[in-house]
């Protein structure tokens, strides 16, 4: 089963993307869908990636919720630099130790801090667990590695390991 | 065409403007911050909360107006923001790569490991 | 009247991009270096893509949101192929 179908969640997300971008469900899209989301994923299996098992969905819904409205604020504060007539003053570089190497989970955890304004992944150094962020409002830095270890990184180990 | 409801096209302006003003302030954020290093955080609100407003925008105003659920503008909201940390970690480490080359002292330096051989200078 | 309300704010929100794609080519033609343009070509497409989303809106027809989506794409492998290369192509390894 596990040879035939690699991975049966891409290509059924695969399938569902086809579906809305043909803007039509009929029994001949549907099965075009899941032919090219079986090609694509029978493909992507020789990348040998990690598989993605979600362990606790309920934090996974707390993490979005929490990462939508953190990307609000951050949009605001963000905006509110720009208008300023002074700009930013207190933008810097800053070490966060992780803890973790999953790469589902570094993937993630750089994915949610790029996306939000104001801070940026910047390097990830696998032996000691250094990551390098550069954050525009950086005043305290204590703060940041709290909000980055605390609020992300261990609800996405909640998650997935 | 049919008319929009009231609360239709009013949450359909809220949307749009809102959205371009956030991007516009990000343009200008990139354009008025001192360092490359600030800049790079500007262009995350066009691809954030101002693509989103434009792209939420778009769907109400196709289905208010067809009838029937247009969903596929979401596709452009999954595809930016899978791509967009994928471009800006890429440039950050870009950028902090040339700099530590030319011996930029404000940039931090990179970790050293027994393994690795110590910088040269000048090189 | 509601139709007019669309109007109108598509109208300003055009406007708006419009300033901010010019803001990105203002940063693409001054630089001051390789990765500051790189940086505002990448929002330039974002912007472009933006632009077009609203114009497909005025027409009233969803064709053009294929084209935003190829726009997209052709954005993030340009700026992706372009960080490589400023990351190996000029510094000297």
């Amino acid at each position: 089963m596990r040879r035939i179908f690699p991975h049966p969640v891409l290509m059924f997300g695969l399938a569902l993307l086809w579906l809305i971008l043909q803007q039509q469900i009929s029994a001949g899209q549907i099965v075009l869908g899941l032919l090219i989301g079986f090609g694509a994923s029978f493909i992507t299996a020789r990348l040998e990636l990690d598989g993605l098992i979600v362990r606790r969905p309920w934090v996974l819904l707390t993490l979005i919720v929490v990462v939508i409205i953190d990307i609000a604020r951050s949009n605001a504060a963000v905006a509110w630099l720009a208008m300023s007539p002074r700009g930013p003053q207190s933008a810097g570089f800053m070490h966060v130790p992780l803890t973790t190497r999953n790469r589902t989970i570094l993937a993630f955890l750089a994915m949610i801090i790029t996306a939000t304004p104001g801070t940026v992944w910047v390097e990830f150094d696998e032996e000691t667990g250094d990551l390098l962020v550069h954050v525009l409002d950086l005043i305290d830095v204590d703060e940041w590695v709290d909000i980055i270890t605390n609020r992300y990184e261990r609800r996405l180990i909640e998650i997935f390991e | 065409m049919s008319d929009l409801p009231l609360w239709g096209s009013i949450a359909f302006a809220i949307l749009v403007i809102g959205g371009a003003t956030l991007t516009l302030l990000g343009c200008i954020g990139m354009l008025r911050f001192p360092s490359f290093y600030a800049r790079i955080h500007a262009p995350t609100l066009g691809t954030s909360f101002g693509m989103v407003g434009i792209v939420l925008a778009s769907a109400l105003y196709f289905t208010l107006i067809q009838g029937r659920p247009v969903l596929h503008e979401i596709l452009l909201v999954v595809f930016i923001i899978v791509t967009t940390p994928v471009t800006l970690m890429l440039l950050s480490r870009a950028a902090l790569h040339r700099d530590r080359s030319e011996g930029d002292e404000t940039v931090p330096l990179p970790n050293l490991h027994p393994k690795d051989p110590p910088p040269t200078p000048g090189e | 009247m509601t139709l007019a309300i669309v109007e109108y704010s598509l109208f300003l929100a055009q406007i708006l991009l419009g300033i901010a794609m010019l803001c990105t080519v203002w940063r693409m033609v001054s630089g001051p270096r390789a990765q500051d343009r790189v940086l505002a070509l990448d929002a330039f497409y974002v912007v472009g893509m933006l632009m077009l989303v609203t114009v497909s809106i005025r027409i009233g027809t969803s064709i053009f949101f294929e084209v935003a989506l190829v726009i997209g794409m052709l954005g993030f492998v340009s700026t992706v192929a372009l960080a490589k290369f400023l990351m190996r192509g000029e510094v000297i390894e």
